[in-house]
This record gives structure tokens, C-alpha cells and sequence, in this order.
């Protein structure tokens, strides 16, 4: 790989020893993926937040860092709300781990938001062809696909050293020939809504870490590309994806790409699997789960006088973290509504500090906006039996993360759901 | 002076010590104990050894990227291989190495496998970019 005359005073130490750690982190990554050079990133985001993930470990390598980043760089979300972690019942220590990891990242100037929808905060905006260092994975299928960004899979690792260089190798995603699509997916009949996530969560699994075409009749809005590509990087490994028509790289004349050798057919009974399967696991998914159904779809199981048919003792929305568009549905549908359970809506603080209207809203039903976090990394939920979601991502995930089982089902349906309503 | 085979740097360093072969991938998170440097996957060949001070010749990582940290952990709990020889590194150990300072060395002239054996006394200087097998 070719450095410059700064880049190899780096490599020598001349910068300090945490720079030159970095570099060689960089340098590394450069000649296992034949990168020729470090390209400039535009901004960074930083996975392995979770005291939950990355342990004491993880704190003590982030604390023994000394130097300061060069771009913007946010944080994935962490393992519990930063400034109300009592009322999800956090234990105190975690939340005194939690802290001391948040810390340590600003002190490496890191702006502590944590949120796996950086898209949506000032100062991070992507244009099409910028060149990115993200970590979370829905947060670079959503800047890589729907944005036509240019980001690899960082590790917590590599995202930091990119964000303490403002650099990256130049390699994979970041090059044009590497993000032609290799796959194509025909979906036939219309989609909407919470089929997004679905759609993912079937596709992810044949894909693997392949770039998929889809070819859709209906146009999905950004919100429902954000759950399209969030499953698929949960249930799969797609970083990137295109949908003709609509995604600005199929719109772009002077990026050429031939028919994908492999295509597929997904047809509406693959959809409905999902909605239908309840308890499904991230390994076996909605075939596996298919004989654990009888959960969900058990009539007329008698409960005792005020409580729900419904088996879910809990009901998340928010993965990835919602839309000021999202936060508006959720607040409509609950108005005058009282929630009989415990019903909790994820967004980055951000967001929800600018839409202080649309929070008291979705509050005054009895739900709870929660901040810098998610269902996912945070061990809030691990206490629950049955949670159901409108997320793809998070179908894949809440069983083996917080090993509980999880339904799938639309906005309204979870509305419904913690409402008492079904 | 011993058997000198050169090789691709990855961590930069230099250490030494008796060589620990094994054709398995490791995923450092689940198969290796950062506590004890024991190897606690039964399903893995080097079951029930320890990683410590040794040579960790494998053909390359594999799982989750948190295994990096795992590596880290097992250096500040002195439990470290002393260095480590891949046939093709891939980034979570590549990572895991660096930040953890442990002597990495891949793609070597020869394959280790046909020249080393368990026990044997090597050299990773991948500062310089080589084996040396005394």
C-alpha cells in the first residue's frame, strides 16, 4: 500500500504510540483487502459501545487511548438510555460501566450520541459518493444503498482508528466495480409498511454477503428501505443493495452493471411466514420457527379479567432507532389510548429532543420514548417472555441477544398489542 | 542461526517461543478463555491447551469481531500467545494483534505446516518480516 510521507512518520511512532497503533490497524486491514492507499472519510461511527458487547476488556483498550479524532464520529447506541437508565430498570453497575465507556469516548472528542440512525443528526449528512467509516451494520446498508455513500463493515477497532485518522483504506465498498449487484431479487406482488422488514429478514438469509438487486412494484419510501436493509444485514451479511429505479445508483447512467448472474422469486407466502412464526431465532428463522407458532395464534386462550389474549408481555418499535416520520405514526395511533403493558419506542435523543411535541404524545398513552439505545443491546428487556416487533432486524436478534422469544407484526399490530386492543 | 522463511507483517514485533500448530480456525470469542488462556471448545483441536507465551500457529480467525477484544483481554490478563502465525489473516485477528501488540505473521514462502512442528522454538520478527525456526 502506498503512505504518504506523513502516514509512514505515523507508522514509525513520530505521532504517538495510540496514532501508530491505529495506522497499523489501517495498514493492516489495507493489504489483507489490497488496498493501494488511505482515502479521506468524511465522518465516522463508532460500533461496540454496549458495555453488553464489547466488556471490561473493551473499556480498558478505549480508556488507554490518547488522541483525538479528525472527522465527525458518533457512537452506536449504547446498552441503556444515558440520562433515564433507572426507569427500564438498569442495574446500577452495568449503568456505572456504561457511563465510564461513554466517557472514555469523549475524551477521544467523539460526540456521545448514540444511534444507529446517524443520517438523521446535523452534522453527519451524507451525499451520494462520500466516503465513510460507519460501524453499525443498518446504519452502512442504509448510508451504502439508500444514500449511495460509500462505507465498509467497520469493526469498533477500525472505526476508531479511521475516525482518530480521518482516513480508511481504500478498498471494497469504496470502489465502484465492488458495488455492482451480484443478485437479483423479484418481488411481485405490492409491499408496504412492516413487509419491508420481512421482505429483509427472508432475503438476508438467501443473500449472505451478496449485493442484491431488488426489483419491487411498489416504491418503498426511505423509512421502509431503512427496515429492508436492517434485516437483511441481521439475518444476512448485506452491506449494500440497490432497488431499480429508486436507490440513486441504478439511476445513475455512468454506473454499468450487468444482469446478475443468480435471481430469485419472493413471493407473498414467504412473507406471510414471518408475520405468521412466532419465537423465531436468529439461526433457524422463520422456517425453523414455523412449529413454534401456536404461541401467537392460539384462540381464545383465556386470560384473567383486564389482561390481553395476546402472549407478548412486551412491545418494541425502534430498530433501527425511528424517524421523526415514524414517531409521528406511532403518536396517531395511540392517541386517547392507554398502553397495558410495557411498550417502549427507540429513537436517538436528537430526534426526539426535536420532536418534544410528538414524544408527549406517544407518553401520555402510558409507552416510553427511550434514548441512545435499543431493544437489542440493552439488557432492559432480558426479564421479558414474549416481545413483539415491527422490526426485522430485531426478529432475528431479541431471541439469541436477549433470549426471548419474538413475534413480528406491523406498527398497528403492535399498537393493538400494547394497547390491549388483540 | 536457524530456518529463516519470510512473510507478509501484520503486527508489528518481535517474540519468541515453542510453536502450538493447529489446523482448526480460531474464533477468539467462545473458543478461547481470556481468563486462563485455555482453549474451552471441545469441538476444537487444541481443547483443554493453553494459548499462553506460545507460537499460535493457525490458518486464520473466524466469528464474532468482538473476538479482538478477547485477544486484548487475554494480553492484559497475561495469558497472550506470544505471537501468532496465520496462513491468511483476516481483520478480527489482525485487529485483535495490533492493539494487543503481539508479533503477527502471515502468508509465509513456506507453509508452516510442512515445516514446523508442535514444540518446536521460533522467532516471529514481523518487525523485519520473518520466521525464524531455531
Amino acid at each position: 500500500m502506498y503512505l504518504t510521507k506523513e502516514e509512514e512518520r505515523t507508522l514509525r511512532g513520530e505521532d504517538g504510540e495510540t496514532l501508530r497503533k491505529m495506522i497499523e490497524i489501517l495498514v493492516a486491514l489495507g493489504d489483507i483487502y489490497g488496498a493501494d492507499a488511505l482515502i479521506p472519510i468524511k465522518s465516522a461511527q463508532v460500533s461496540g459501545v454496549s458495555y453488553k458487547t464489547i466488556g471490561d476488556a473493551g473499556i480498558e483498550w478505549i480508556s488507554d487511548l490518547n488522541s483525538t479524532v479528525k472527522v465527525p464520529t458518533v457512537l452506536n447506541p449504547a446498552g441503556m438510555d444515558m440520562n433515564n437508565w433507572e426507569r427500564l430498570g438498569i442495574d446500577p453497575a452495568f449503568a456505572a460501566k456504561q457511563i465510564e465507556i461513554i466517557k472514555a469516548f469523549g475524551r477521544l472528542g467523539i460526540d456521545p450520541k448514540c444511534t444507529c440512525t446517524p443520517y438523521y443528526l446535523s452534522g453527519f449528512d451524507v451525499q451520494y459518493k462520500d466516503h465513510l467509516a460507519w460501524g453499525e451494520s443498518s446504519a452502512i446498508s442504509f448510508s451504502n444503498s439508500v444514500l449511495g455513500a460509500r462505507t465498509n463493515r467497520e469493526g469498533g477497532p477500525s472505526a476508531l482508528a479511521a475516525a482518530l485518522l480521518g482516513k480508511t483504506p481504500d478498498y471494497g465498498y469504496h470502489k465502484t466495480e465492488n458495488r455492482k449487484p451480484s443478485y437479483e431479487i423479484i418481488v411481485d406482488f405490492e409491499t408496504s409498511g412492516s413487509d419491508y422488514g420481512a421482505l429483509g429478514f427472508v432475503a438476508g438469509k438467501m443473500v449472505g454477503n451478496k449485493i442484491p438487486l431488488f426489483k419491487l412494484k411498489s416504491v418503498p419510501t426511505h423509512n421502509e428501505m431503512k427496515m429492508l436493509g436492517a434485516a437483511m444485514a441481521a439475518s444476512g451479511a448485506v452491506a449494500l443493495y440497490h432497488v431499480d429505479g429508486v436507490t440513486p445508483e441504478t439511476k445513475d447512467k455512468e454506473f454499468v452493471y450487468e444482469k446478475p448472474p443468480e435471481s430469485v422469486v419472493i413471493d407473498q407466502k414467504d412473507i406471510n411466514a414471518v408475520y405468521e412464526s412466532a419465537g423465531g431465532t436468529g439461526a433457524t428463522g422463520a422456517q425453523g420457527a414455523a412449529g413454534a407458532s401456536v404461541a401467537a395464534g392460539a384462540p381464545g386462550a383465556t386470560g384473567v379479567a383486564g389482561a390481553t389474549r395476546s402472549p407478548n408481555d412486551i412491545v418494541t418499535i425502534g430498530c433501527p432507532h425511528c424517524s421523526k416520520e415514524e414517531l409521528e405514526q406511532i403518536a396517531s395511533l395511540l392517541e386517547g389510548k392507554t398502553v397495558v403493558k410495557e411498550f417502549w419506542i427507540f429513537t436517538a435523543r436528537e430526534v426526539a429532543e426535536q420532536n418534544k411535541t410528538t414524544v408527549n404524545r406517544i407518553e401520555k398513552s402510558g409507552a416510553k420514548v427511550v434514548c441512545d439505545t435499543c431493544m437489542v443491546v440493552s439488557p432492559a428487556a432480558n426479564s421479558y417472555k414474549s416481545m413483539l416487533v415491527n422490526s426485522g432486524k430485531a426478529f432475528a436478534y431479541v431471541p439469541s441477544m436477549c433470549g426471548l422469544k419474538a413475534t413480528y407484526g406491523t406498527v398497528e399490530k403492535c399498537v393493538k398489542d400494547a394497547t390491549g386492543e388483540i | 542461526m536457524g530456518i529463516i522463511i519470510k512473510g507478509r507483517t501484520i503486527a508489528r514485533g518481535k517474540a519468541s517461543g515453542k510453536a502450538l500448530m493447529t489446523k482448526d480456525p480460531i474464533s477468539f470469542l467462545g473458543n478461547i478463555e481470556p481468563e486462563t488462556g485455555k482453549v474451552v471448545d471441545p469441538a476444537h483441536e487444541l481443547f483443554g491447551q493453553s494459548v499462553q507465551g506460545t507460537v499460535l500457529v493457525f490458518p486464520q480467525g473466524k466469528g464474532s469481531t468482538v473476538g479482538s477484544y478477547v485477544i486484548y483481554s487475554l494480553k492484559k490478563n497475561g495469558k497472550a500467545p506470544a505471537a501468532i502465525i496465520n496462513l491468511e489473516c483476516e481483520p478480527i485477528v489482525a485487529v485483535g494483534a495490533i492493539i494487543s501488540e503481539i508479533p503477527l505473521i502471515d502468508k509465509l514462502e513456506i507453509d508452516p505446516y510442512t515445516v514446523l512442528k508442535d514444540g518446536d522454538e521460533v522467532i516471529v520478527n514481523s518487525a523485519e518480516g520473518y520466521i525464524e525456526i531455531l
